[in-house]
């Protein structure tokens, strides 16, 4: 009648050498997730630099030279050549060979010096505006610190006066803006999300598939022994994948790890446990391994795009901002924030743990509502 | 106690608005062995299932074992034996593991001992690190039989165990059920095959879910009450088809180089008998029904369950 260890362990038994035995798999679990990170930890850039750029100049003279090489030192812009006319320069981001086109004015030098304030013109192709938005919000700058560069003497009264007040912006938590430095926790999120998922989802239907869970059913086995058993060597799994994370965190991408081990560990046990869950609940929607994939990967997008993962979190209007608080991987990814970057402790990192143990409570009771002990 | 391994009354099962078992009553002697014959589709499977509480019936009620099968399903469980129709044990664990695995989960106290003497009785202990998904259709089913008995069960329930295997095993695992019968051991067993229903010392048939006959193996005969003739000579073919256009003629059954003609009408067949015996080409000799015409006459009254719900 009661839960039995004994049974229990029987399934753990046999889910490990069930594991043993699909090398394939076990594989899978840690090769591609070590690739992915190193994937996509060396691919993904949100701070693009050296944007192809083209420059018609109706004007040649120290000013625009200045301004031109403020931006070639910025690592920004990267100069490709001259264009003559509007039509080329449209032409030249048209066809992608150019993200910019600068257009300085006829008569920009004695404007400049007339203290006309004459218009460069940035022509960008803002198609994607986030490859374009970092440079654009570069240029003010830029253009400033060359003017002021250049104007010096009795021309210093032309350029532009200082303002009263300055703005300092202070970069915390990532002050040199890497984008490694952000999207290497959030990657452990989405992975973990992944296999955990997929892996449980497909080990819990093979056996419905295979008619074992007959046999099982016909046994006097409980289905917590069976939901346990069946789950617990894929949190070893999540362990073992977590621990190869934060080692290349640490090793290959440089990412800081500033907060208290014990509150990421309570986070990401949480985590595995909510995605486990949530495997086992696809399992029991799912005819066979196949529709056991295809619902998991259905869950994979959700993860990375309204999670804050890819895209911020406080831009989305409100109710995807709902949506998104439904999500698992939306608070795993505020905890490894703030506990990696920001040096956050177990207080700071409660709410996202309420929400995910209020998440996980939701999946786990309906998951066992569904797997029925009987076979109607 | 009752002296009924299982007993149920009015069972009844819907799946999506078909009535697929319907008021179904069943007695299972204790030490039967309870033969349990139907087309395929005809409810077989989950009337099995719900005697031993892995399905919820819409209706009727009843005990297995002495246990409730509605509210006592785990009780069942520890003590019945449930073979199901396809291998369902683990393709990739070895034959020990498999046994193993099961032996855990009833909570065996002699477990190696009980693995080890199961292994012994199969007769596979020098393979026992075979993985069980290698084995043949045969080894495979005396695998699932070793897997269900390994907890001494007093009742085994066998859904279609002999499906897809080979006359030799099939006849060994005949004597094994027979053996375990002997021993005390309720067997009920589904199945297709009229050789394998002629072992039985009960038998049920069952057609569209619904219960056509129950009885002791030898009283099914004259349940259905078929009379029939037995027919003997030359060019049995020509006389076959001649026989089967004659409406007193049900059922004519052919055994080698004899004739079974069969009818429920006594008075009408004998005097199709007589009339045919008149013409001196034949010997014709009136017998005792027997369990197989019965069960032919049965088959090919209720066909095909599937065929029969298309629409």
């Amino acid at each position: 009648m009661s839960f039995s260890f004994g049974r229990l362990q029987a399934v753990l038994i046999k889910e490990f050498v069930q594991m043993r035995r699909d090398r394939v798999t076990f594989a899978m679990m840690i090769a591609i997730p070590i690739m992915q990170l190193f994937l996509f930890g060396f691919a993904i850039n949100s701070d693009p630099k050296h944007l192809p750029t083209l420059v018609e100049m109706a004007d040649t003279g120290p000013v625009t030279r200045a301004v031109l090489m403020g931006m070639q030192t910025s690592d920004y812009f990267d100069f490709r050549g001259i264009v003559t006319s509007r039509a080329d320069g449209d032409l030249a981001l048209r066809d992608g060979s150019a993200s910019f086109v600068v257009v300085i004015p006829p008569g920009f030098e004695r404007d400049t010096l007339r203290g006309l304030s004459p218009e460069i013109l940035l022509s960008a192709d803002a198609s994607d505006p986030s490859v374009t938005g970092g440079a654009a919000a570069a240029l003010g700058g830029i253009v400033e610190r060359a003017m002021q560069d250049t104007l010096t003497g009795p021309l210093a009264a032309t350029a532009r006066p200082p303002p009263p007040f300055s703005v300092t912006m202070h970069r915390q938590f990532n002050p040199e803006q890497r984008t490694a430095t952000n999207i290497v926790p959030g990657l452990l999120g989405v992975i973990l999300s992944m296999t955990m998922v997929m892996i449980t989802a497909v080990a819990i239907v093979r056996e419905s598939e295979k008619g074992t869970m007959e046999t099982l059913i016909a046994t006097p086995v409980r289905p917590l022994e069976v939901m346990l058993g069946k789950i617990t060597p894929y949190i070893l799994v999540g362990y073992v994948q977590t621990g190869v994370f934060l080692l290349a965190a640490r090793l290959v991408f440089d990412v800081p790890f500033l907060g208290d081990p014990l509150a990421f560990f309570a986070g990401f046990n949480l985590y595995i446990i909510v995605n486990l869950a949530l495997g086992f609940l696809i399992s029991t929607v799912a005819r066979s391994q196949m529709q056991a994939m295809q619902l998991s990967f259905f869950t994979i997008l959700p993860s990375v795009l309204l999670s804050g993962f890819m895209f911020p979190f406080a831009g989305m209007p409100g109710w995807a901002q709902v949506l998104g608080a439904a999500i698992p991987a939306t608070h795993f990814l505020r905890v490894t924030r703030k506990v990696m970057l920001k040096g956050a402790g177990l207080s700071e990192i409660a709410p996202d743990m309420l929400a995910l143990g209020a998440i996980m409570l939701v999946i786990v009771a309906i998951a066992l509502r569904r797997y029925r002990q009987t076979l109607d | 106690m009752t002296d009924l391994a299982i007993s149920v009354r009015g069972l009844t099962k819907v799946f999506n608005g078909r009535r697929v078992v319907d008021d179904f009553d069943m007695d299972v002697p204790k030490g039967a062995i309870y033969g349990f014959l139907g087309p395929n589709g005809s409810g077989k499977t989950t009337t099995i299932r719900m005697m031993c509480g892995l399905l919820t019936p819409e209706a009727g009620s009843g005990q297995c074992l002495g246990f409730d099968i509605r509210t006592q399903s785990q009780r069942i469980k520890e003590n019945v034996g449930y073979m199901t129709q396809r291998f369902s044990l683990y393709e990739d664990l070895t034959i020990r593991e498999n046994l193993d695995f099961i032996a855990r989960m009833y909570r065996l106290p002699d477990r190696p001992a009980r693995v080890a003497a199961a292994l012994a009785d199969l007769g596979l202990a020098d393979r026992a690190g075979q993985l069980a998904g290698t084995l043949s259709g045969g080894w495979k089913q005396r695998l699932a039989l070793a897997a269900c008995m390994i907890h001494a069960p007093r009742l085994l329930l066998l859904d279609e165990p002999t499906a897809g295997v080979d006359p030799k095993a099939r006849r060994d695992f005949w004597d094994e059920i027979r053996r375990l019968s002997a021993a005390g051991v309720t067997v009920l067993v589904s199945t297709h095959y009229m050789d394998e229903a002629v072992q039985c010392d009960f038998i049920a048939y069952i057609a569209y879910g619904r219960k056509l006959i129950a009885g002791p193996a030898t009283e099914i005969p004259d349940m259905i009450g078929l009379v029939t003739w037995r027919v003997e000579g030359p060019d049995i073919a020509a006389l076959e088809a001649e026989l089967r256009q004659r409406p007193e003629v049900e059922q004519v059954a052919r055994f080698g180089a004899v004739l079974h003609v069969s009818g429920t009408d006594a008075e009408a067949l004998d005097r199709v008998a007589g009339e045919f015996a008149a013409r001196g080409s034949h010997s014709w000799q009136r017998q005792k029904g027997g369990l197989e015409e019965a069960f032919i006459y049965l088959m090919a009254s209720a066909t095909d369950n599937f065929a029969g719900v298309a629409s």
